[in-house]
């Protein structure tokens, strides 16, 4: 579970001054359904993800994942929480398998339960094949993967991706998708970021659309498809979007 | 479960270490040769090549004494010296190198001697060329070696002894232990390499752990894993810290190891020629055991230091020019501690590094002055805390881990 209230995240800018990132975003994520953060570059979801995790701070507001306050608890929230983007890249001089321990025993996995779950997970995600090659060695399908193992590996009630197929090429994207869906299968909370339509369609169970910071419209597809009187959800996204990105370029 | 978590990272980050070239080389392979190339190379060459220019019988011009045949032909028949014929041109051929010096004798020199009359010989050489330095250094020789013998003469013939104008001798004897001795000369230049490969064998690890790590995008994974910074830190910078441990116990062994094959080749020389002066090279496992101690402080400050200016930079380039001045700014009071007349005052003992420094110098000789080693190790202590402390503060600051 997620329950984002209020959250805010400013920057400041030697040259542009005080940068909203985030602006007062609200939205609640449920265990065993998937939300989409929808948005085009720059629009704040990195931002909110990235405080979600705890990585960054928010300026004002917070959040509670399984119950634990990001900014008060956010050991605990990042204990409960798996997080890949394309920016979590892999350490090149470890192996797959070494890599996927180090992040076990941050987690404090014990040595026989991490043992047994990495076999479990290696087996599982077909990685028995590179668990001793380096991570530099690998290939990119391979590094996804290892990449799915290290987030699976304290078998976290809650599910963070932040634009996970972004420069993929179709069948490792593919084989992202299919570990979301199943991550929700499982009964875990899980909230993406994507600006890719198509993906948004086939996943989610509930979008929330975000623009300069602000979190503009919420709803499953097929609640906005009848708010917006759309059925295409690109149109949808441009009609929500576009007054907004207008004043955002103006100013 | 907080030390654990330092375990974790420092066990993760000493795999990598292990596994970069460029760690391995500036920590391992940079200390174990350098001290080795640096007095036992080097010490040879200097011996080789200074042989090869005193073996060079050098040519000489003598300008003018065609009217004194006498101390002429004393020059002609000087062995290692080859006369050639004067030229008008013999400065140009003296700084061309043609020739290594040329000695002008006054005109009636030998009748001036004769009759008693004071005379200016004057040698004209290329100054700080080696083998000009010789020629001019046999010229010299010979020219006092013939004034006294004339002395010599002049007190006979009035039967006076020689002590008239010689009343005493003076000779300057060390009394300094060879330890001691050997600490003066070579002091400071041990203080100033263990400081520098310090820092050296510091500066890769803290670029790797800090700027690699977000050029490889691996920040933001490890930043979301349940560690706290603070033991992400620590476990960082204790990697850092055992490099450049590692580069100093290393430096000092192959320190140890080239004094001792320079000891020995010294000695050998020294019994050959029979010059007393081999043991001035001695120096005791003390002193190089108590330059180590003071060099963990050292070690502290600089790991921490590097570490925390290499955070701020978003590539290993980057990261490698903002460190890159730092050597500058260790080299030079590093060197300072060399110059000659400089020793340690309660103030000097509080100047980072030049501290250090100058303390190697004392322990080298075999000196302990305790005020100064406890001042000088609580002060560094003090230094290295609050670098650490430093980097703690920066590793939790957004806008350093996450500059764009």
């Amino acid at each position: 579970m997620i329950e984002a209230r209020g959250l805010s995240k400013r920057f400041h800018d030697k040259k542009r001054g005080e940068i909203r990132a985030v602006e007062n975003v609200s939205f609640c994520c449920e265990p065993g359904k998937i939300y989409g953060l929808l948005g085009a570059n720059g629009a704040g979801k990195t931002t909110t993800l990235r405080m979600l995790a705890t990585i960054l701070e928010p300026t004002d507001g917070t959040a509670f994942v399984c119950g634990y306050d990001i900014v008060e608890q956010p050991e605990k929230v990042r204990a409960s929480v798996g997080f890949l983007s394309t920016a979590t890249a892999l350490y090149p001089r470890l192996t797959a398998q070494e890599m996927v321990e180090y992040f076990g025993r941050l987690n404090g996995l014990d040595e026989p339960t991490l043992k047994k779950r990495i076999d479990d997970i290696f087996k599982r995600l077909d990685m028995d094949g590179f668990r001793d090659r380096r991570c530099d060695k690998l290939s990119t399908g391979m590094k996804q993967k290892t990449s799915i193992a290290r987030t699976l590996v304290h078998d976290p009630p809650v599910m963070i991706f932040d634009e996970p197929t972004l420069g993929l090429d179709i069948m490792t994207a593919r084989t992202i998708i299919a570990f979301i869906r199943e991550c929700r299968d499982r009964g875990k909370t899980v909230i993406f970021s994507t600006h890719v339509m198509s993906e948004v369609e086939k996943l989610c169970d509930m979008i929330g659309i975000i623009q300069s910071g602000e979190l503009l419209a919420e709803g499953s597809l097929l609640q906005l498809r009848d708010k917006y009187a759309e059925r295409d959800l690109e149109e949808i996204f441009v009609k929500i979007v576009t007054p907004h990105y207008a004043q955002a370029e103006a100013s | 479960m907080s030390l654990r978590n330092v375990g974790i990272v420092y066990k993760k980050e000493l795999t990598e270490a292990l596994r970069d070239r460029r760690t391995l080389i500036s920590t391992i392979l940079v200390p174990l040769f350098l001290f080795p190339v640096l007095f036992v190379g080097f010490g040879a060459m200097v011996v080789v090549f200074v042989g090869k220019a005193q073996q060079e019988t050098p040519k000489v011009m003598i300008l003018g004494g065609e009217d004194s045949p006498h101390i002429l032909e004393g020059i002609k028949k000087l062995e290692k010296i080859e006369v050639v014929p004067a030229a008008p041109n013999w400065k140009n051929q003296v700084i061309n190198k043609e020739i290594r010096a040329a000695v002008e004798i006054p005109s009636g020199f030998d009748a001036d001697v004769a009759q008693e009359k004071s005379d200016l010989v004057k040698i004209y050489m290329y100054e700080n060329e080696i083998k000009s330095s010789f020629a001019a250094d046999r010229l010299e020789k010979y020219l006092k070696e013939y004034s006294d013998n004339i002395v010599k003469e002049r007190l006979a013939a009035k039967n006076l002894a020689n002590t008239v104008l010689k009343p005493f001798e003076i000779k300057q004897q060390n009394v300094a232990p060879p330890e001691k001795a050997g600490g003066a000369a070579l002091g400071g230049i041990v203080g100033y390499m263990v400081i520098l490969l310090c820092m050296t064998g510091a500066m890769y690890p803290a670029m790797d752990l800090t700027a690699g790590e977000k050029e490889r995008g691996t920040m933001e994974t490890i930043l979301s894993s349940p560690i706290s910074r603070t033991h992400l830190v620590l476990g960082k910078f204790f990697l850092v810290l055992s490099a450049s441990l590692a580069t100093a116990a290393l430096s000092v062994i192959s320190m140890g190891g080239s004094f001792w094959t320079l000891q020995h080749f010294h000695a050998f020389d020294s019994a050959q020629s029979g010059d007393a002066a081999a043991v001035q090279l001695k120096i005791g496992l003390g002193s190089v055991l108590s330059v180590f101690i003071m060099a963990l402080p050292v070690a502290v400050l600089f790991s921490a230091a590097l570490f925390t200016i290499a955070l701020f930079a978003k590539t290993y380039k980057e990261a490698q020019s903002y460190l890159t001045p730092m050597t500058f700014v260790v080299v030079i009071p590093a060197i300072a501690a060399m110059l000659p007349g400089i020793e340690l005052t309660p103030k000097l003992a509080l100047i980072p590094i030049l501290n250090v420094s100058l303390l190697c110098k004392d322990l080298i000789a075999g000196t302990y002055h305790w005020n100064y080693i406890s001042l000088i190790f609580a002060s560094t202590c003090v230094y290295a805390a609050f670098a650490l402390f430093l980097a703690i503060k920066m590793f939790q600051r957004e806008s350093v881990l996450f500059r764009s």
